[in-house]
């Protein structure tokens, strides 16, 4: 589990892992609705990571624990 | 156009890398690549931020020197204890010329040296009770001092002194902000973690202490984030995003103050100039207090004007209107310094091999005079600075990771670049194989080269560097060729 943070950039959500330095776009994630939100989420450097869906931020960037299943450290 | 086409570049790799035991060949061929500008992400192709291999002479320095000698240092009225033994302090003392105004030990502090000089007792007893009594003393001798901040070196994570509660006891003590930096030397790579660390310890101990407290606000209020004003960098920045209509409410950190980081959070965009440093504050704050954050690039008239423009639109037309009055008042300031300077340097090479952002920052200003930058690399970057590296670059030019003294002179041998910008450790090294060098971390004692002010002191520089008459001289005269005609003459 490590802390990362979401935000938005030009083009969709952007992972952010303060301890890795590590900023990938996200190009998937599984939930994005209002009410359930997380789940897997897939970077394009093809790091997979999942978080504990939740209802949605009311405001981004948005800090959240996830854990890491498959891909790049 | 590069000198090399990738398959020389290659070969070149190849052949300086031939001289490592197998396993530190595998090594080092990881933090060396060519670049190819098609590339999104450099993962694949350059691994930064790993430990140096033991034997090869790395350039980087450690944690310590992250925190005390890059962030906080240049605070003006923050006094910085160095808490551990006396060298860390002293060798580093004002070495990176942070400018700043004030009565240096009257009202500013940077360049002193505050150390609690371990002795063999406090190591084995522990060194609490002295760095109490060194903060009272501070307190007697320079009461106006805003906050103090202990910066540890190696031995005080190594015996494990409890920083943290003597500096909350000393802070309830003399009534101002006392922030406890874990910096020791040894933690992560290089001094990037020492960055890192000391932008949380801002974060834990300092950016939300005035939160709530009344602030006159104007919609134009930006803040300068990393930079740290070498040689006077950040007043060359700071007038022109004055001119075009912002109020700089603080700078971060060189000729910044206390009250200036404490005023941050009231800002309605944070300018980040050196990214590695300083993106780890912006971040919070964009998270913390919805503040967004921009990179810039003040390195030459072609950058400035795109990122004066990048950051007015932010705002509204008034400081769009302000950005392009001050890019047309100074385009004929700048043209006048290319049609200078351009012709003595047009088509030179250049090497780079700096710290974090300018291998990648300074690259424009240098096409702004003609010259090509064929190699770069960066002491501790990570991969996203690579990321952002591989764009600014020509394909087929060499980037090289943490590079080790050997591969650099090796590198220069074979592409024979005209000058060379890196630090004083590579300085006289080059100046022996007879290449012009120029310091790209403290402007060589020259400055600024922020601005448009500073780009006409960067050309000038480069300049006198590289058509320096010095260079012809470096063959003794028995060994220079004499034509026919002078000997007659002297006959
Ligand atoms: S590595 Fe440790 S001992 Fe060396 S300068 Fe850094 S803090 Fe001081």
């Amino acid at each position: 589990m490590a802390n990362i943070m979401i935000r938005k950039g030009s083009e969709g959500y952007v992972f952010y892992m303060p301890k890795r330095d590590i900023e990938d776009p996200i190009v998937f994630l599984e939930f994005d609705s209002p009410e359930k939100w997380g789940g897997e989420i897939r970077l394009k450097n093809g790091g997979v990571y999942y978080i504990e869906p939740q209802p949605a931020p009311t405001r981004l960037p948005f800090s959240v624990r996830a854990r890491r299943i498959d891909g790049v450290e | 156009m590069a000198a090399l086409t990738r398959e020389e570049t290659q070969a070149l790799i190849q052949e300086v890398l031939e001289v490592y035991p197998e396993k530190a060949r595998k090594d080092r061929a990881k933090h060396i690549m060519i670049n190819d500008k098609t590339l999104e992400s450099s993962k694949k192709c350059i691994t930064s931020n790993r430990k140096s291999l033991p034997g090869v002479m790395t350039m980087r320095g450690c944690a310590y020197a992250g925190s005390k000698g890059v962030v906080w240092g240049p605070i003006k009225d923050v006094i910085s204890i160095s808490h551990g033994p006396i060298g860390c302090g002293q060798y580093s003392r004002a070495g990176r010329r942070n400018y700043y105004v004030g009565t240096t030990g009257v009202d500013t502090f940077s360049e002193m040296n505050f150390t609690s000089d371990f002795q063999e007792k406090d190591i084995v007893f522990g060194g609490d009770k002295k760095l109490a009594k060194l903060i009272e003393e501070i307190e007697m001798l320079f009461p106006l001092n805003k906050g103090i901040t202990v910066q540890s070196e190696c031995p005080i994570g190594l015996i494990g002194d409890d920083i943290e509660a003597v500096a909350k006891k000393m802070s309830a003590q003399i009534g101002k902000p006392v922030v406890p930096v874990r910096c020791e030397g040894f933690r992560g790579v290089s001094q990037s973690l020492g960055h890192h660390i000391a932008n949380d310890s801002i974060r834990d101990w300092i950016i939300s202490n005035r939160d709530g407290q009344a602030f006159e606000k104007t919609p134009y209020d930006v803040a300068i984030l990393g930079d740290y004003n070498i040689g006077g960098d950040a007043w060359a920045s700071r007038i022109l995003l004055e001119e075009m209509g912002l109020r700089v409410v603080a700078q971060w950190s060189g000729d910044g103050t206390l009250a200036e980081l404490e005023n941050t959070p009231n800002v309605k965009l944070n300018l980040l100039h050196c990214y590695r440093s300083m993106n780890y504050i912006a971040r919070h704050m964009e998270e913390k207090y919805g503040i967004p954050w921009i990179e810039y690039n003040f390195f030459g008239p072609t950058k400035i004007a795109e990122s004066l423009r990048k950051i007015a639109s932010f705002f509204d037309d008034r400081i769009k209107e302000g950005a392009e009055r001050v890019i047309e008042k100074y385009t004929p300031v700048m043209n006048a310094v290319i049609a200078k300077y351009k012709p003595r340097l047009q088509g030179k090479k250049v090497m780079l091999y700096v710290g974090g952002l300018r291998p990648r920052h300074v690259v424009g200003a240098y096409e702004d005079l003609g010259m090509e930058v064929i190699g770069t690399g960066y002491e501790f970057a990570h991969n996203d600075d690579y990321d952002r590296t591989i764009k600014e670059m020509g394909d087929a030019t060499l980037i090289y990771d943490d590079a080790t003294g050997y591969e650099l002179e090796e590198f220069v041998k074979a592409l024979k670049p005209d000058l060379i910008g890196s630090g004083i450790k590579e300085k006289y090294v080059f100046h022996k194989m007879g290449v012009p060098f120029r310091q790209m971390h403290s402007w060589d004692y020259s400055g600024p080269y922020h601005g448009y002010d500073g780009f006409a002191i960067f050309a000038r520089d480069m300049d006198m560097a590289l058509n320096n008459p010095c260079w012809k001289m470096l063959t003794p005269p028995w060994l220079r060729q004499t034509d026919a005609s002078e000997l007659k003459k002297a006959a």
